[in-house]
């Protein structure tokens, strides 16, 4: 016989699932060999334990800490260290003057000094700008990205640069790299850049692209920033919001060069940028000789604005400094027994969930738990990849949304199953039946898994801390519980519905058309299942006729029917 | 279980049938009478003790201790140290170091404060000197929440939209959303009624019930559509009724989910329960617990139900039952149940 349309699409999709899982195994595999990752996924803080650090606040004499500062630097060094990746930090104050960082497993000193900086503030001169995007329209009239720099392009400028301005800075390989940056996404962070050389930086809110010559200047040169109305030199006001900065004796004279180099210069040549942790906040023009070391910025500054810079220029981002007073192991908070049970409680579950499912679709059953192992392997393998590769860590909380997950996932079996045995009351065969529950069923997943992925998909990106660990697994199980249904469950279901024991609906199969009253309706004269097949299509065929009476024959033949029909069963429309 | 099976035919041909449609205002009214005392039982509480809700140390801050140089880092004595001197308070323990030993606990007064921390000298051996004490700031800041909220709120938005396209109708999307709201204050509710710490751990099982109570209601919501958009005009059934029908077709698959999803978290939670110091465990699966049970509970009895309200008052839907309605009064004289036995035999 040859193979029919369902089984080579079931193959199909069969081989697909098989390619994923060896790709996914291979990696995983090639990564513990070669590349350091473990069999087990790394976990998180509460499981785990990891390094504790305190940042003590730097005070001077009778200076003190608001709350709301240090909430303020709470906040900042939670941003910091989320932006290493799904961490799961926890970040609090302690005592009225530290911030206690806690980071799940060792501190690697990448983000120990991401946490320990107090934001790195440099001044470079601006050597050109453009719009944040890599795309240009070529010549055919479509947005098309710049390529990446072509290795060969000379780095090395042909001429010695005179000054941190001069434009023999942009090399044909910085020109390159500057195109093809792209401030959505950029490809290195500015702060990491070396000090001495160019380097290409965007604004902090991604609005225009850089290319900034070397270091000038240094924040620590910065003595004191702070915002006021700009002065007149009658002592009047203008009204209008500024930031004024002092710079210390060295800063003064370096600032008094850089002010007669860039005054008068063309544009953007006469512009300097502040560079914030390798973005640009702040990018003003020289408008005159400042040879005192009291520069201030004006611009389109709001009282508030102007004050959010004057305290990142002085502070770095924190709007007070801190000094790292201990940094220590820490053990888990929760430990290995809360795992252990959570573990052992969510086994449990599952063997209930086995026998409840056997019972209910009796060999059916099997599918759905051989359905269930292959998620719990592609969730597996998908957490190990992430936590090698990304720094995705497992807390109490994702093992408990791993464990909900059973239910997510058993239900888009549950919904697929469920109609399947609505289609075979319908009297259809079991080889039609799946196909056409399939169709229905695959709308209804996709649309209630469209609602899920879109709940992780926005608290992923708004949320911060456990919320956003969270969210990527709830996202994470998502997706890898569509694509079990769409390459594991449908085709085992096609493959199962040639088998004699299914499609002749035997009593243990869980899709006995008798059991499922298809026979309930009235037409104890067609038992055989091969006859119900004939019936459905007889059925068919005769609401095709129906469809096609006129609305005053129907009303008639319904009238009659509904009169006459005390023991007919209800035939519902093809659902 | 032929029995479920046997349900589940019956209630597919609509031999069967639970009127959850008709029988709304019942429902409307034990779903109003379940938010109301969801919404009362913090209110007393907060009024009679003077906390609406018991939020978790992260949230709120609360006393640190750490002892230096004990003699042991079991983190079991200090959970049993800290019992004693305070029976009610929850002990977050972990070591530091080699030899310290850190133990974070609710805001406590400063009596309370000593008693524990010499408790805990006593119990790792050292003197109270080498036991500081200080107070902890909320990990879970008010940054986190409005962060947290944002989200929410952009999301629940959203769906109401998203819902409204792939449905065609925005009064599907006000029925689910309805109907999660309902979901999230009963929670809420049995939440304050336990006494239960509301953790962080908490907080994200309330989202995973928000998840799943829109999901469990567009799988229903979806079978209605496919109902009533196959209706044509000349559909036995009225729209209550076609929508009732879907609900009872998707009950059984229903009842299914809501166990399988249920079996693992209940099982978590009578085990957290009975084992000292697994309250994350326990705290996170009685939310889920609830909310999956709830979450059920309001797409049949609230978010169907109420679509149905909405539709009904619609001119053509109106017109199309009351001729529905008229040709049934006349073309038989028995009394038959409001929903099922509708025969449109085909044959």
């Amino acid at each position: 016989m040859a193979r029919s349309a369902p089984v080579r699409n079931a193959s199909r999709a069969l081989a697909w699932l098989g390619a994923i899982l060896l790709v996914l195994g291979g990696v995983l595999a090639g990564g513990v060999i070669w590349g350091g990752a473990t069999v087990e996924p790394k976990l998180a803080l509460d499981l785990e334990g990891g390094t504790q650090i305190i940042l003590e606040a730097q005070l001077e004499d009778g200076q003190e800490v608001s709350q709301e500062q240090l909430s303020q630097a709470v906040s900042i060094i939670r941003q910091r260290v989320d932006a290493s990746g799904v961490s799961e930090a926890e970040v609090n104050t302690q005592g009225g003057r530290n911030i206690v960082v806690s980071i799940p497993g060792e501190a690697d000193e990448e983000t120990r000094a991401r946490i320990e900086a107090s934001a790195q503030l440099e001044f470079r001169p601006v050597l050109a700008t453009s719009a944040p995007t890599n795309q240009f329209v070529g010549e055919d009239g479509v947005e098309t990205p710049y390529p990446s720099p072509d290795p060969a392009l000379p780095a090395e400028p042909s001429v010695a640069p005179s000054n941190a301005s001069d434009p023999s800075w942009v090399t044909p390989a910085l020109q390159a790299q500057f195109q093809a940056y792209d401030c959505a996404n950029p490809p290195a962070s500015a702060a990491d850049a070396p000090k001495d050389q160019p380097v290409v930086a965007c604004e902090s809110d991604g609005s225009v692209k850089y290319i900034l010559g070397p270091v000038e200047l240094s924040g620590s040169a910065i003595t004191d920033a702070s915002s006021g109305l700009e002065q007149t030199q009658s002592g009047g006001t203008t009204g209008r919001w500024v930031v004024n900065i002092t710079l210390d004796g060295a800063g003064t004279d370096t600032f008094a060069d850089i002010s007669q180099r860039l005054y008068g210069a063309t544009s953007p040549l006469n512009q300097f940028a502040f560079v914030l942790d390798g973005a640009v906040i702040s990018a003003p023009s020289m408008n005159g000789l400042i040879t005192d070391g009291r520069p201030s910025i004006s611009g389109s500054f709001t009282e508030e604005t102007a004050k959010t810079l004057a305290d990142q220029l002085k502070y770095g981002a924190l709007p007070i400094s801190f000094e790292v007073s201990s940094s220590e192991q820490i053990s888990a908070t929760l430990g290995s027994a809360q795992l252990q049970i959570g573990l052992i409680a969510g086994l449990i579950g599952l063997i209930l969930v086995v026998i409840y499912t056997l019972f209910q679709y009796r060999l059916l059953g099997f599918v759905t738990i051989a359905s269930l192992v292959v998620a719990g392997v592609l969730t597996y393998l998908a957490i190990a990849l992430l936590s090698w590769r990304q720094g995705y860590r497992l807390s109490l909380a994702g093992v408990a949304g791993i464990i909900v997950a059973i239910g997510f996932t058993a239900d888009s079996f549950i919904v697929y199953f469920e109609r399947i045995r609505d289609e075979l009351r319908d009297g259809r065969g079991l080889e039609a039946a799946v196909e056409a529950a399939w169709k229905r069923a695959k709308r209804t997943i996709y649309a209630s898994k469209g609602v899920n992925l879109l709940a992780a998909v926005v608290l992923y990106v708004l949320a911060v801390g456990n919320v956003r660990g969270f969210a990527f697994t709830l996202g994470l199980t998502t997706i890898i519980d569509v694509l079990v249904v769409i390459l594991f469950t449908h085709p085992m279901m096609q493959l199962l519905a040639q088998t004699r024991f299914f499609s002749s609906g035997h009593k243990l199969s869980g899709l006995d058309p008798k059991a499922l009253g298809a026979v309930y309706r009235g037409r104890a004269q067609f038992r055989a299942p091969t006859e119900t097949v004939r019936q459905a299509k007889l059925a068919s065929s005769s609401r095709e006729a129906q469809r096609r009476q006129t609305i005053a024959e129907r009303k008639l033949a319904e009238a009659q029917q509904t009169s006459s029909s005390a023991t007919t069963a209800t035939k519902e429309k093809d659902s | 279980m032929a029995n479920l099976t046997q349900f589940g035919n019956d209630l597919y041909t609509g031999k069967r049938s639970i009127n959850f449609v008709g029988n709304r205002r019942i429902w409307f009214t034990v779903a109003l009478l379940l938010v109301l005392g969801s919404v009362a039982v913090p209110l007393i509480k907060g009024v009679t003790t003077g906390t609406y809700f018991n939020f978790g140390i992260e949230f709120t801050g609360g006393s640190q201790f750490t002892i230096e140089n004990a003699e042991s880092t079991d983190q079991d004595i200090a959970t049993e140290a800290v019992a004693t001197a305070v029976p009610d308070a929850i002990a977050r323990v972990s070591t530091v170091g080699d030899s310290a030993v850190r133990v974070q606990t609710d805001q406590l007064t400063p009596d309370e404060t000593t008693a524990v921390a010499a408790s805990l000298a006593d119990a790792y051996g050292v003197s109270t000197s080498e036991v500081n004490t200080s107070f902890i700031g909320a990990s879970w800041g008010q940054d986190v929440t409005r962060q947290a909220l944002t989200g929410l709120v952009i999301f629940l938005v959203l769906t109401f939209a998203i819902m409204a396209i792939y449905f065609r109708t925005w009064k599907m999307s006000a029925a689910a959303i309805i109907a999660l709201l309902d979901v999230l204050i009963i929670t809420l509710g049995v939440y304050s009624l336990s006494g239960f710490e509301i953790t962080p751990a908490a907080v994200i099982g309330f989202l995973t019930i928000l998840g799943y109570s829109l999901y469990d209601t567009v799988v229903v919501f979806d079978k209605i559509r496919e109902n009533t958009s196959e209706d044509g005009e000349d559909s036995p059934r009225t729209f209550a009724e076609s929508v009732n029908l879907a609900v009872n077709q998707t009950l059984v698959r229903s009842i299914n989910t809501s166990v399988v999803a249920a079996l693992p978290v209940a099982a978590i939670l009578v085990i957290g329960d009975f084992v000292l110091g697994a309250e994350t465990l326990r705290d996170i699966s009685l939310s889920l617990l609830v909310g999956i049970l709830v979450a059920t509970y309001s797409t049949i009895f609230v978010a169907a139900p109420l679509y149905a309200l909405f539709r009904e008052r619609e001119p053509e839907i109106a017109k199309r039952d009351k001729r529905i309605l008229a040709v049934r009064a006349r073309s038989t004289s028995t009394v038959r149940p409001a929903v099922a036995d509708a025969p449109v035999s085909a044959e």
